[in-house]
Formats: structure tokens, sequence, C-alpha cells
């Protein structure tokens, strides 16, 4: 079929750069072949096999973007773009997909003996958390809003059906379809937006919008482009849960499977924020234009450190408790974002990286604190979580001490980097705000701590902790603490390896 | 009178602003899903007529993809209905209120 085509002239099939799209293959094949051998084999084969496959697949993915970073990382090999420009393969796409395959590898490995435990184990759980990061990936590389926007749908319409995994569970289920009315109107308004820049720009393509948005701003005939600009930024603002779109946030983190919430605190938002700075910092980066689309990032991002934060204090359940303080994270990245400079996007992109770990490993936590059930989450359901189990209470004070942003952590090297890009663009105003909800969520995450740590009433307390650790969980937990610890105090590695990241926008050319 | 492809847009544009509004005020999640049907076909409207107006084929492939993505929506927020429905009897929106936001 596709030789027919091609022999008749009328159309010209793509050259595709099989190499680059390898990560992506891989993270949208394993399951999709996984799910038709499972279908026959699901009787013999150990129950642990779809995390076992999930596990490798997110290596695998790993492992073939770190051999693709190799090939466009330094200055003599810039990145490229394949399939008509349509997929973009350059650091920054590269680092997001080992991100997102990260999460996959991550939340895998604990979700098992979580799903066990739940009595809603099944191999569809990690065929969909694979499918939806395989939406993700698109999303880091899209070159083009079409791609971006299925990329979008892809990861969504997979997290929506894990929301409302837990079939046994009335807020699981409404957490799902919050999570799906809400994002369906959200990806209504992204579409809109994209074909406002149709419009305007008369094509989707994110070179051909870059060089047309320069001049359209030059010309001052900016009003389609700028319609679509504000629909694409409620869109994204919503996968990125920015306040005003983050209403179904508490709600479906409370709701949803604690590996579910793992997996949307850490890929969801890195796909997010990969579309964010694709589209706003690289295609609509002109000063003119920067100048006109970072007040509105400027909006959102005081508003979400500001009601994260304040809020988040309020809370007495610890699920709602980290969602609010993934609202307030958001809205510390936006801050990167806003800078609207190399270093702005840089410091983005390495708290996009240290949140990623860090949610993952205090998701991981919660989901073996409580007991079957899943719901005990209050705060006096933590009491006296240290003295029953202490080292995991000491692994979640650390990874909560880096949300805070304290010292030899990569929580605190987030928070700074973001902050010193901010102020290197001159916005003191945004630094700081910054600051000073660094400060307020300090004590959001401390009264998570003093809970641990106070002795509370044992008879009508002692909720949480009661159970053994899965050796899975434990593996998870201490792979993440290790990865905020060490790439807190051996900081340069990881700002090198960021560093190399910053994205390119590239026509369509010979592969390097 | 000339229908001119700036009437095409407003309709698309009023189309899309009755999806929107009635996804926040009505309380039947069927009501609410068609709902969102309407306001990305209106997209799709939107899509083509920019597409006509720029002589790309463009716009009219997009519609494809969005419908494509429409139906793949429906099939799961119907699948969740119905997974919610088999614990209780009615399901409207503000049955659905044990987490509050």
């Amino acid at each position: 079929m596709i030789l027919l085509l091609q022999d008749s002239g009328s159309f010209a099939f793509p050259d595709v750069d099989w190499g680059g799209l390898s990560p992506l293959l891989v993270m949208a094949g394993v399951p999709l072949v996984f799910l038709t051998v499972w279908s026959l084999t699901s009787h013999i084969a150990p129950r642990r096999t779809p995390s076992i496959v999930a596990v490798l697949g997110g290596i695998g993915t790993i492992v073939a973007a770190a051999i693709q970073w190799g090939r466009v990382s330094g200055d003599d090999v810039p990145g490229f773009s394949t399939l008509s420009s349509a997929y973009s393969v350059d650091g920054f796409s590269m680092l997001l997909t080992m991100l997102i395959a990260a999460a996959v590898t991550l939340t895998a490995l604990f979700a098992h003996d979580y799903l066990e435990r739940e009595d809603i184990n099944s191999a569809e759980f990690f065929v969909l958390l694979m499918l939806s990061a395989s939406g993700g990936i698109v999303m880091a590389g899209a070159n083009d809003l079409i791609v971006l926007f299925l990329g979008l749908e892809v990861l969504s319409i997979a997290v929506y059906v894990l929301a409302a995994s837990h079939m046994r569970r009335a807020e699981s289920q409404e957490a799902g379809i919050k999570y799906f009315v809400l994002g369906a109107f959200a990806s209504a308004f992204l579409l809109y937006g994209i074909a406002l820049m149709y419009g305007a720009t008369g094509s989707t393509n994110l070179v051909h919008i870059s060089e047309w948005s320069a001049k359209l701003s030059r010309e001052g005939n900016t009003g389609l482009l700028y319609g679509g600009m504000a629909l694409l930024l409620v869109g994204l603002g919503f996968k990125v849960a920015a306040v005003p779109f983050h209403s179904w946030t508490p709600d479906v983190y409370h709701g949803a499977p604690s590996p579910t919430v793992s997996f949307m605190a850490s890929a969801v938002k890195v796909a997010g924020f990969a579309g964010l700075l694709r589209v706003f910092n690289l295609t609509l980066g002109a000063d003119a234009l920067a100048d006109d689309w970072a007040p509105m990032i400027f909006v959102l991002a005081v508003l979400s450190l500001i009601y994260g934060t304040v809020v988040g204090v309020v809370q007495d359940n610890v699920k709602r408790m980290l969602a609010y303080s993934s609202i307030s994270h958001a809205g510390f990245i936006l801050v990167g974002v806003e800078a609207a400079s190399d270093d702005g996007m840089t410091a983005a992109l390495y708290y996009l990286a240290a949140y990623t770990f860090i949610a993952i490993g205090s998701f991981a936590v919660i989901s073996v604190a409580a007991p079957k059930g899943d719901a005990a989450h209050s705060l006096t359901d933590y009491k006296g979580l240290a003295s029953r189990k202490p080292v995991l209470a000491l692994a979640f004070t650390i990874l909560l001490l880096a949300q805070a942003g304290v010292p030899f952590t990569t929580g605190f090297l987030g928070k700074f980097f973001v902050i010193g890009a901010s102020i290197q663009s001159e916005n003191y105003l945004l630094a700081i705000f910054a600051m000073l909800a660094a400060v307020v969520g300090a004590f959001l995450y401390l009264r998570i701590v003093l809970a641990m740590y106070s002795t509370g009433d044992e008879a009508d307390a002692a909720v949480t902790g009661t159970e053994p650790i899965p050796w899975t969980a434990a593996l998870t937990i201490g792979i993440t603490v290790a990865f905020t610890v060490f790439f807190g105090i051996f900081a340069d590695l990881m700002v090198d390896l960021v560093g190399d990241a910053v994205p390119q926008l590239v026509r369509e050319t010979a592969a390097g | 009178m000339e229908l001119t492809s700036t009437w095409y847009l407003v309709l698309a544009a009023i189309l899309f602003a009755l999806g929107a509004t009635g996804l926040l005020v009505r309380r039947n999640p069927l009501i609410m899903f068609m709902c969102v049907e309407l306001m990305l076909n209106a997209v799709n409207l939107t899509f083509v007529t920019f597409g006509n107006d720029l002589n790309d084929l463009g716009g009219e492939i997009s519609v494809f993809f969005v419908l494509v993505v429409a139906a793949a929506e429906v099939v799961i927020g119907l699948a969740i209905i119905v997974a919610i429905m088999r614990r209780r009897n009615e399901a409207t929106a503000d049955d659905l209120s044990a987490l509050r936001g």
C-alpha cells in the first residue's frame, strides 16, 4: 500500500528516522504486544509478569533514549526532526523521554504489591501505564501542534482509566469521572487554541508558526494569534495543574489509587511542561511575543504558588496536602518558564527532573503506609508512624524536606535555580513571591513530619504502618531517596546533564 | 448577502461557547459528554473554515484526528459511567460528592 502510493507519485512518504523514534516505539510497542501475549498466557505465567514487563519496558526506553541522546548532544551534532518535521529528536525531548520512562519504571515497580493488596491486580493497569507514557513521549518530542494534541490525548485517556481503576472505592470512580470531564473540557480549549493558531499562521507546524508569529507580531496583526495562545495556555495549564485550572487536582489525587497518583504527579506533569516549554518558550519565544505571554504565565505562577501553599497548609489529609503541594510545585516551575530565557528553561527542566523522583517516592510511601482500602490518610492516621516504621518515616521525612527545599537535596537546587533565573530576567516581584511560597510551604511539609514523629493516642491512631512493607516499594523509595540526596550533594552531575537539554526548533534535516 | 468565512467562524465560536456553558451548568454526565462533543465539533468547523480560506488541506486533515480522539474519549467516558452505575442507581454530578475540592 505504501509502495503503491510512493510509486504513483501522488503521495510523498516522509523520511522516517527509526532510530530517533525508537524510545517511543519501545514504550508503545511493548504494551501492545504484551497485551496480546498475556491474553493467551495469563493462566500459566507468574502474576508478577505484567509488572516486570512494564519495568523492563521502562528501562528499555531509557536505554533507547540515552543512545539517541548520544547522537544529538554536543554542539557539532544538533537535534533533528523527522516524519516531515512532525517529531523532533533533540536533547530536550530525549531528557523528558527518559524522565517519563523512569516514572513508568518506578511506578510499575511498586504498583504490583499495592494492586495485590487492594485486590484490583490486572495486567491492564501496566498496559495503560505504558500507553499513557507513550503519549507523554509523543508530547515531549512534538514539533507540530496536532501531534502535541494527539500525544496529550493518548496520555490523558489512559490516565482517566487509571484514575478510576480502583473498582471497589467509590472515590476512585468519582475521581475518574471528574478528571475525565474536566480533562475533556481542557482538551477542547487546547484544540480551539490550535485551530486559531492554524488560522493565524497557516500551519500547525511549530517551525512555521515560529516564523510567522514573529512576522505577524511585527505587523501588529496578532488578534487570532493571541486568542490561540491564551487557549493553548488553558489546555496545558490544566495538565500541569496550575491555578485557576487546578480544581480537579485535590479530588483526583485523593480518590485515585496511589500508584496512579504517583504517575500523574510525575509523568503527566513532565509531559504538560514539555508542551508548555516547546510551544511558549521556543516557538513563541521571540522577544516581542514573550513580552505578551509572560504576564499570563506570571499570573498563573503567582496564583499557583499562593493557592497551593496556603490552602495546602490547612488540609488534614496527607494525600490532599501533597496534591496542593503539587500545585505549588507547578507554580515554581512556571516561575522558570516565565523567565523566558535559556536559564529559565534549564531551571524548569531541572526542577521537573528533581520533582519527578521526589513525587514518586512520596506516593510510594503513601501507598504502603495506609492499610488495605487506601483510605486512612488523615494526619491523625499518620501519628506515631515513626515509632512503628522508623525507616519508612525517615525516608518520607527526607522526601518531604526535599519538597520543602532544604539544602543538600535536589528540591533545594530546583527552587534555587528557578528563583535565580527569575532574578536574572529581572522579575524581582515573582522571585519574592516564590521565596515567600517556599517559606510558607515548608510549614505544610513540617506538619506531616510532626504528625509522624508525635506519639498519638495509640488506640485510635495506630492505623498506618501496621503491615510489612513489600520489598518492591522499599526499593522504589530507596532509589528515589538516594537520587534526591546524591544529586543534591553532587549537584554538578545533573546540572550538566540538564544543561545539554535545551530544546531546538528544527526543520527536517538529514539525521546527524 | 454573501456568507463569508467570518460567519462560519462566528458560528463555531457560538457553538463552542454553548458547549462550554452547557458543560458547566448541566448536571447529567451524558449531557455533559454531548457538550464536549459540541465543543470539539465547533473546533472542527473552525479548522475546515480556515483550511478553506488558506487553501490548505491541513485543516481538513486535522478534523479526522479530532474525530478519532472524540470517539475514543466518549468510549472511555461512557465506560466510567457504566462502572459507576453498577454501584448506584443514578449518576448525576451532584451524587458524586464524596470528594470535596
